[in-house]
């Protein structure tokens, strides 16, 4: 990979310098000539050869990407919701990579095709009813089912019927970083606001609400597989976004209001890791790490910022830990309440 | 206006305070292009920080100062630089360099005017953008450091100076720039508007307008429906950041301090800025595509395939535009019914665009293709145009943003849809109105350079950033090292960055060969494209007025080219129908 990373940049180094070469030679003849200036049949011929060979190219250079990078991008998702999401973002990629595959060829083909000269006399043609009912009815058709697709799968994805009440947990965020707050036995979180934050509430938890005795707050996000879970999400200053790409899950946290989503983890962390790409993963990761010197990683779930929040915006960052119920409910057991929080 | 032509000019009226719309446009270019060499270059030495976060740049410490120490960037510098660059580029080059150079050139030039209907306005209109232009550049050198809440400039982060430090001094000057921004395409829009219906010359019919003057006309209607609303979006921040307000602040504690501010809603700027947004994204390329309508045709030797569709899906895509905006807000926890309404109006945008596309590609079949560079840009821009229109397809799918918004996937999609775009619009238009503008002809081998090399560079920069983004890498990061997971795509980003620079270099032979063109290049002839619109039967010599004698009259619409029976491949709109097409209707 790398090499072959070098290899384009010294070949591309090289035409640079080529072309500079060219270009002092070119100033230096420029005078009132008309072959500086007019395109004749010559350069039609090596413009339209340019415009294949960049076609070639630029397949070329996608097929390199696919195989390259696709490696990198997400692994499989980890929640319930996510699999639909990924389903109706490989059927939508398939559309618009077809299309591109389609189009890109008709444009620099025919570029090359019907470059021009003194003997070609272009056809005078206005327009095509025909040719042009086809061409909105094409994409139209292919449109209408993928809004249907799409907002079915998004109607699933924000009102997810609930045989199970979910588990409310809120997520709470400043700059630069995250808390979580769980709504304890009672589900049920206690009243909370900024003006309330004091001390060790740092979450401005209402300790005369009733419900707020069993709140837990915690420093890292802790799911148990297979439940639902709501997420509630507040600020405290500016606007942030709770991201947890590997749960196709985003939203942003609005000082002033409140917003929600909600999710069901559909695989534990010990899971994930032994999933096949996040081996390779950690695997080329830590290759990396090692030449540098720095301590080995290991694969964890994340809650990522993103929303431009101030100057740490690009590192804050929350440990999320997906556990099987009783993992779940053993270290449950072990945080503090928020009552016993503040009696301390 | 005849009278006016005799008027003794001196050089302050001819240079500087011009009310001559050939003056203007060059004055709105030249201002244009000194934004871009900003813009771009800020973009690269963000570029530096992204791919190479630990090397000390010296260049760095030279450039950005206590913000550069060691020759290390500060966090709030990046966001800074991120922040001014999106602004300068989408506003001071995409819209105001290339609306004001080619609707002030084109308008009165090709509907048969002489002059914009107010001249004085027009004038107006170029100093506010001026003095908008200055007080953003001031606005870079302030003790704080300029704004840097992003260009969409969210509050509560660009109302704070606690929250980020270019809230304070930085922001209240983008604000004073941005209002006598707005000022000024209000001016200019609607002097635009008022000459396109008033003053065509006799025979213009609105159905044989140029495309290029139906994409500005279009333009600049959006342009008066959407700006005001931007202005009262920034009224009510100046308001909160100044007077104490509680517009879009309630409840919040930064640094410390608890603020009284209650009751107000940040996503009410969010509604108001996308409300002007995303007609904005079209003000920006609609320009751009009825350049390359223009330029494909004239140089395809063919009609524009489809004239009538393509005014259509001009009109449609504006439209549309205007009730998509809340796809910019997915995520934002609004209503998931309004979420699916902005899903399906956004997808329905896709139609009118396909349909433009294809007339495109269509154009080009059975044409003479002469690869001129304006030639060679427009192709680039369609070629651009579909592969950044087909990710729209995904982004505005509710579903599959809450994947990917505020990804680098966004990055790649913006910026080769409207990015690239409206770049190579404006670099095709001038390549082939360069003639027009400065009477002389730009040199076509450093064009076909200059064409190469950013064309290549430009999809070398954006097409990686989309699995950037599918790796779920967000945007406006500093820098990616506090994420062991995205360790591995540090590749990538140094051979983004290599691009990127190669792409900027290149922009150097662009420059050279502009300005060495414009004071030494070859004469031009009164018609070097052999082209059929009226801008070519005025004089290449600049004269107040525009025609010498009588404005033409014209007898046909302007894509007359190769036409069966005529005895040259084109046929200006000055020549009047012979009996045969008067019988057949056109
Ligand atoms: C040399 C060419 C360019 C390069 C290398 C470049 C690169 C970038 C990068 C890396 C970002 C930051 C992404 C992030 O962290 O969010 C960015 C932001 C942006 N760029 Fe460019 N860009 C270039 C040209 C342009 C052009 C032609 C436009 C015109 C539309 C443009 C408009 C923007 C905008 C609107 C933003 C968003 C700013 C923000 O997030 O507040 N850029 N660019
Ligand atoms: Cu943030
Ligand atoms: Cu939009």
């Amino acid at each position: 990979m790398e090499t072959l990373l070098v290899i384009v940049i010294a070949l591309l180094a090289v035409a640079a310098l080529t072309q500079a070469v060219r270009i002092f030679e070119i100033s230096s003849q420029i005078k009132d000539s008309d072959s500086d200036v007019k395109v004749d049949d010559r350069d039609n011929n090596t413009q339209g050869w340019l415009m294949l060979l960049f076609l070639i190219f630029f397949f070329g250079a996608f097929a390199w990407m696919l195989w390259e990078y696709m490696e990198l991008t997400l692994p499989q998702s980890a929640s319930e919701h996510g699999k639909d999401v990924d389903n109706l973002w490989n059927i939508s990629m398939g559309v618009i990579i077809l299309a591109f595959l389609v189009t890109q060829p008709l444009l620099f083909g025919f570029a090359f095709r019907f470059r021009g000269n003194k003997n070609r006399k272009a056809t005078y043609m206005e327009h095509n009813n025909k040719l042009e009912l086809f061409w909105t009815g094409i994409p139209a058709v292919v449109l209408a089912g993928l809004i249907l697709y799409g907002l079915t799968t998004w109607s699933n994805v924000m009102n997810p019927d609930n045989e199970q009440e979910p588990m409310v947990v809120e997520i709470y965020a400043k700059q630069f970083g995250w808390q979580a707050r769980y709504a304890g036995g009672d589900n049920e979180l206690g009243y909370a606001n900024v003006r309330l934050v004091e001390g060790v509430n740092t979450l401005g938890v209402d300790a005369n609400d009733e419900a707020s005795a069993n709140d837990i707050v915690t420093g890292e996000l802790h799911l148990p597989k297979g439940r639902p879970v709501l997420f509630k999400f507040r600020s405290q200053d500016v606007i942030h976004s709770a991201y947890m790409p590997h749960f196709r899950m985003q939203m942003n946290c609005v000082p002033g209001t409140q917003t929600q989503f909600q999710i069901t983890p559909s695989l534990t962390t010990a899971e994930m890791r032994q999933d096949p790409e996040i081996v390779a993963k950690v695997a080329r990761v830590n290759e990396l790490r090692e030449a540098r010197g720095e301590d080995p990683w290991e694969f964890d779930y994340v809650l990522l910022c993103n929303k431009i929040c101030g100057s740490a915006h690009y590192n804050m960052q929350m440990k999320v830990v997906v556990q099987t119920e009783e993992e779940f409910d053993k270290w449950m057991k072990e945080q503090q309440t928020f009552a016993e929080m503040m009696a301390d | 206006m005849e009278a006016h032509a005799h008027h003794k000019e001196t050089f302050i009226t001819k240079y500087v305070f011009s009310t001559d719309h050939k003056m203007i446009a060059k004055q709105f270019l030249i201002t244009g292009m000194i934004m871009g060499i900003i813009g771009v270059g800020m973009s690269l030495l963000f570029r530096l920080q992204l791919a190479w976060p630990d090397k000390e740049w010296p260049i760095l410490e030279a450039l950005l100062g206590k913000w550069g120490t060691d020759g290390i960037m500060d966090p709030n510098i990046y966001l800074a630089l991120v922040t001014i660059h999106g602004t300068i580029m989408v506003f001071f080059v995409l819209t105001a360099g290339l609306s004001g150079t080619f609707s002030n050139l084109l308008i009165p030039l090709q509907i048969g005017a002489r002059d914009m209907a107010s001249g004085f306005i027009n004038m107006l209109s170029y100093w506010f953008f001026f003095a908008s232009s200055v007080v953003m550049v001031i606005s870079l050198f302030v003790e704080n450091g300029p704004a840097s809440a992003g260009w969409t400039v969210y509050p509560p982060l660009s109302a704070l100076p606690q929250a980020v430090p270019g809230s304070g001094m930085g922001m209240t000057l983008w604000l004073v720039s941005m209002s006598l921004f707005i000022v000024s395409s209000l001016l200019g829009a609607l002097n635009y508007i008022v000459t396109v219906l008033n003053l065509r010359t006799k025979g213009m019919s609105m159905t044989r307008l140029p495309l290029t003057i139906w994409a500005f006309f279009v333009t600049a209607i959006l342009g008066v429906l959407s700006f005001p609303v931007l202005f009262s979006a920034a009224l009510l921040l100046i308001f909160d950041r100044s007077f104490g307000t509680s517009f879009y602040l309630s409840d919040i504690l930064v640094a410390g301090e608890l603020l009284s501010n209650q009751g107000g809603s940040p996503i009410l700027y969010q509604h108001l800025f996308w409300f002007l947004g995303h007609p904005e994204v079209y003000i920006i390329l609609l320009p751009a595509l009825g350049i390359s309508s223009e330029v494909i045709s004239t140089n395809s030797r063919k009609p524009i395939f489809g004239y009538r569709a393509m005014v259509g899906s001009i009109m449609a895509i504006a439209f549309l535009s205007f009730i998509v905006w809340g796809h910019h807000m997915f995520v934002t926890g609004m209503n998931p019914f309004l979420g699916s309404v902005f899903t399906f109006t956004t997808l329905l945008i896709a139609i009118p665009s396909a349909v433009k596309a294809f007339n495109y590609i269509t154009t080009l079949w059975k044409g003479n293709l002469q690869f001129t560079p304006g030639m060679m840009f427009s192709i680039g821009l369609v070629s651009t145009f579909i592969t950044g229109g087909l990710t729209g397809l995904i982004l505005g799918d509710s579903a599959l943003d809450i994947n990917v918004h505020d990804t680098y996937f966004v990055v790649a999609h913006f910026h080769i849809v409207m990015g690239l775009s409206a770049i190579f619009g404006l670099f095709a238009g001038v390549y082939h109105w360069f003639p027009k503008l400065f009477g002389r002809r730009m040199n076509k081998n450093l064009g076909f350079i200059h064409f190469w090399v950013t064309f290549i560079a430009a999809y070398g920069v954006f097409f990686p950033m989309h699995f950037l983004g599918m790796a779920g890498l967000p945007r406006r990061y500093y820098t990616n090292t506090a994420f062991p997971m995205f360790d591995d795509l540090a590749d990538i980003n140094v051979l983004v960055s290599y691009f990127a620079i190669i792409g900027g270099i290149a922009q150097v032979i662009f420059i050279y060969n502009f300005f060495y063109s414009a004071l030494r290049g070859k004469k031009s002839e009164q018609n070097p494209w052999r082209s059929n619109t009226l801008e070519w039967t005025t004089p290449v010599e600049h004269i107040h007025g525009n025609w010498p004698g009588e404005i033409p009259e014209v007898h046909r619409w302007p894509y007359d080219y190769s036409k069966p029976g005529a005895e040259e491949d084109f046929v200006p709109q000055t020549v009047p129908m012979t009996e045969e097409e008067m019988a057949s209707g056109h």
